[in-house]
């Protein structure tokens, strides 16, 4: 009898779930995920509707989710720390996930710090990719061999002779991804490695040593952070809004020539960095009404501009010009166009 | 002369004396382990009383207020210059609405107890902060004018989270620990006991039911993330049960806790002496009758405790419901059981991640809020065994 009333009471809740919510849902990535509560919190305390739930769940699981259909029980926005793959796209729109609107916020950068005490550090792409693969191309460049290196001077005499140690995130992370994309990806798919990783059947190439040279330090930044301090030596890799809440004890590395600052992460010179965004899902605008208020709070300048407050939790506004175009084709519900992923 | 003695004693063992010294060694052994966990114990209570009692305590600051419709249109300009960047931003933010709550205090420049921004508060506490020399000189002279001051912190009692940290607080996610406990309750308990009354009094033994109970036994051993898949699949794809809710969170919890109820229902059923139900069946009451009036009676002492330990031990279950969804960024209150919720243990998570050390500290004053609740929970599982029970 008891078992009866369950399922009756289940039944009860079911016909409840299918109904329209004034609350939105948001899933997607951990990156984004202080931002977009950020701006949720505004819009309850402000908006007069129920705060959005924010979930990080990382963007590709963001993605997931967000594609596997129209309906109150499937997320009203994701976030992201890239753009959505075209796979992606394809998976929504199989679902029925037809009207997607993107809207770009702003940048990220992937800073490599070290211990202000230290001299200034000058890096390149090739270096740091030198010092964290696991396989490395010979001094000779004709084979692939374990990476040998222990000490920076041994890549590059130019270098300080410090021995390489580098608390980084664990694999389960985007900044992970970002990281390994942009600095070992980036020469073993598209740039001069190309032949030689692909030659030796390594696609794709983006292996991490393992022989204690690089640490893995767990999601929480302030954790590497922390290390930094007491490490001299090391070197930590986390995102752009640690370096400027600790400047005064951690000086991020140059990279191919350029300095992990805002203006330079924005226009790109700074080359290990990534945008954000969200994406909308538009045919939820009818259920859930509260979706367009959040759209036009968040993509305002007040939020996402140079004095805007996102600022201050460390996102790097972009470029007035972008800023103006993200912003219109965001509150404009500009549907998102497979060619247009294609783009980078 | 000794030797020869103990040579003619019968009972003269030449082992003694090594017997007795490994019998002390094994003494001390296990002393010292327990003056490890008790050690470990009050590392851990010190840590977080020491670390989460300032986190009761919240620093305000008395000062003008200017109220007028240029400074409801932009509340940035209702605080002077020098003292603006001490003020939370949640003040700031709320100060519209509370004029047109209040609209009396319109066109007035009352001097009011402002809540004062985390640094501040960090820097009040004398801890780690990132407030500039001349913003601490600032403090310093209000602080001798008796303008700043710590008071006990009612925001962390009555709110819910907040990315700005002075305004957060933990009552949404112990609303939602309740909701999602009661949910867990009203599932996990009449099912738990059913079963364990079919289980004990009226199954057959045969292969089929002795695979059950394996099974169930099995079950009271799995990992709880693997109930939160489980929850996933069952309660939001397949039912289709709103995700994040108190609803799906305290099912998912339910299946966890079900194998604990029922294993230790059984236990408690079995405790109940045979002579009990022979006498009854013997005055030729029917299964029914036994059970209700006399085997679940004298077994509810031993089921209550088994059921609260077990529910105790939902109430700190983060994992299985990080996938279905309750670790998220929640800080409404919720009223349903079928709103989005977060749960203490939940909340005590994303904390620790946040940069700032107004978090950390709730952090630890959160453990305490948590730890109080399941020590009373144990408390009153204890004083149950102790009241019902009966020696046979």
């Amino acid at each position: 009898m008891k078992k009866t009333t369950i399922s009756l009471a289940l039944l009860a809740v079911l016909s409840v779930a299918s109904e329209a919510r004034d609350q939105i849902k948001m899933v997607g990535s951990s990156t984004v995920y202080p931002f977009a509560s950020a701006v949720a919190e505004q819009l309850g305390a402000t908006g007069g509707v129920p705060t959005p739930v924010v979930e990080s769940t990382g963007t590709g699981g963001g993605m997931k989710m967000f594609c596997a259909g129209v309906g109150m029980n499937t997320p009203d926005i994701t976030n992201a720390s890239r753009r959505m793959k075209s796979s992606e796209l394809a998976q929504c729109r199989a679902n029925g996930v037809t009207d997607i609107t993107e809207a770009l916020i702003g940048y990220d950068g992937i800073v490599l710090g070290q211990n202000k005490s230290n001299a200034p550090l000058k890096l390149t792409r090739k270096e740091i990719f030198l010092a964290v693969a696991e396989k490395v191309p010979s001094a000779d460049g004709k084979s692939i061999i374990n990476n040998p290196y222990k000490t920076w001077n041994q890549i590059n005499p130019s270098l300080p002779n410090r021995a390489i140690t580098i608390y980084g995130p664990p694999k389960s992370s985007g900044t992970r991804d970002s990281f390994e994309e942009m600095t070992m990806q980036h020469f073993t798919e598209e740039g001069d490695l190309k032949g030689l990783y692909h030659g030796a059947g390594l696609k794709k190439y983006s292996k991490i040593r393992t022989d204690g040279v690089w640490v893995d330090s767990g999601e929480n930044d302030n954790l590497i952070v922390q290390k930094l301090g007491k490490n001299k030596n090391a070197i930590g890799i986390f995102g752009y809004s640690f370096l400027e809440e600790n400047g005064n004890k951690i000086s991020g590395a140059t990279v191919d020539g350029a300095a992990p600052t805002p203006a330079l992460i924005a226009s790109g010179k700074y080359p290990i960095s990534r945008s954000l965004r969200f994406y909308i899902k538009n045919n939820h605008r009818g259920e859930v009404p509260a979706l367009d208020k959040y759209v036009a709070m968040f993509m305002n300048d007040k939020m996402i501009g140079e004095r805007g407050s996102l600022k201050r939790l460390g996102l790097i506004p972009l470029a007035k010009g972008t800023r103006a175009a993200s912003i219109k084709s965001a509150t404009s519900h500009a549907p998102l166009k497979a060619l247009s992923l294609m783009q980078k | 002369m000794s030797n020869n003695i103990n040579n003619h004693n019968p009972f003269y063992d030449p082992t003694l004396k090594k017997r007795h010294l490994s019998d002390k060694i094994f003494k001390y052994m296990a002393m010292s382990a327990l003056l490890i966990s008790v050690a470990f114990l009050l590392v851990f209570f010190t840590d977080i009383i020491s670390k989460g009692l300032p986190s009761y305590k919240q620093a305000y600051i008395e000062l003008p207020v200017k109220y007028n419709t240029e400074t409801v249109a932009d509340s940035s300009f209702a605080i002077d210059e020098k003292h603006y960047e001490l003020v939370s931003r949640a003040w700031y933010r709320d100060m519209p609405k509370y004029v047109s709550e209040n609209p009396e205090v319109m066109n007035k420049t009352p001097i009011e107890w402002v809540l004062a921004d985390d640094e501040v508060d960090q820097y009040m506490k004398g801890h780690q902060n990132t407030l500039t020399d001349e913003q601490k000189t600032v403090v310093e002279e209000l602080k001798k004018q008796g303008k700043v001051e710590s008071k006990f912190n009612t925001l962390f009692f009555t709110t819910g989270d907040s990315k700005i940290p002075e305004n957060s607080g933990f009552l949404a996610s112990a609303v939602g620990s309740i909701l999602t406990i009661l949910v867990c309750i009203a599932f996990a308990f009449p099912i738990g006991v059913m079963s364990a009354i079919y289980l004990e009094e009226f199954k057959k033994d045969n292969k089929m039911s002795q695979l059950i109970e394996i099974n169930i036994n099995n079950l009271a051993a799995v990992p709880s993330i693997l109930f939160g898949l489980l929850g996933l699949a069952v309660f939001i794809n397949f039912f289709g049960l709103p995700r994040s809710s108190a609803l799906v969170g305290g099912l998912t919890l339910a299946l966890m806790t079900l194998p604990v109820i029922i294993v230790s229902g059984r236990t408690a059923l079995r405790s109940v002496p045979a002579s009990i139900r022979q006498a009854a069946y013997g005055l030729g009451l029917t299964k029914w009758q036994v059970v209700k009036d006399h085997v679940l009676p004298l077994g509810m002492p031993g089921i209550l405790t088994g059921s609260i330990i077990g529910i105790a031990r939902a109430m700190g279950e983060t994992a299985p419901l990080i996938i279905v969804g309750m670790i998220a960024f929640i800080p409404d209150i919720p009223t349903s059981f079928t709103q989005a919720a977060t749960v203490m243990p939940a909340q005590i998570f994303t904390w620790a991640g946040m940069p700032e050390g107004a978090y950390i500290e709730r952090v630890s004053g959160a453990i305490m809020v948590l730890l109080a609740i399941l020590l009373t929970m144990n408390a009153v599982a204890i004083y149950f065994r102790k009241k019902y029970e009966i020696k046979w």
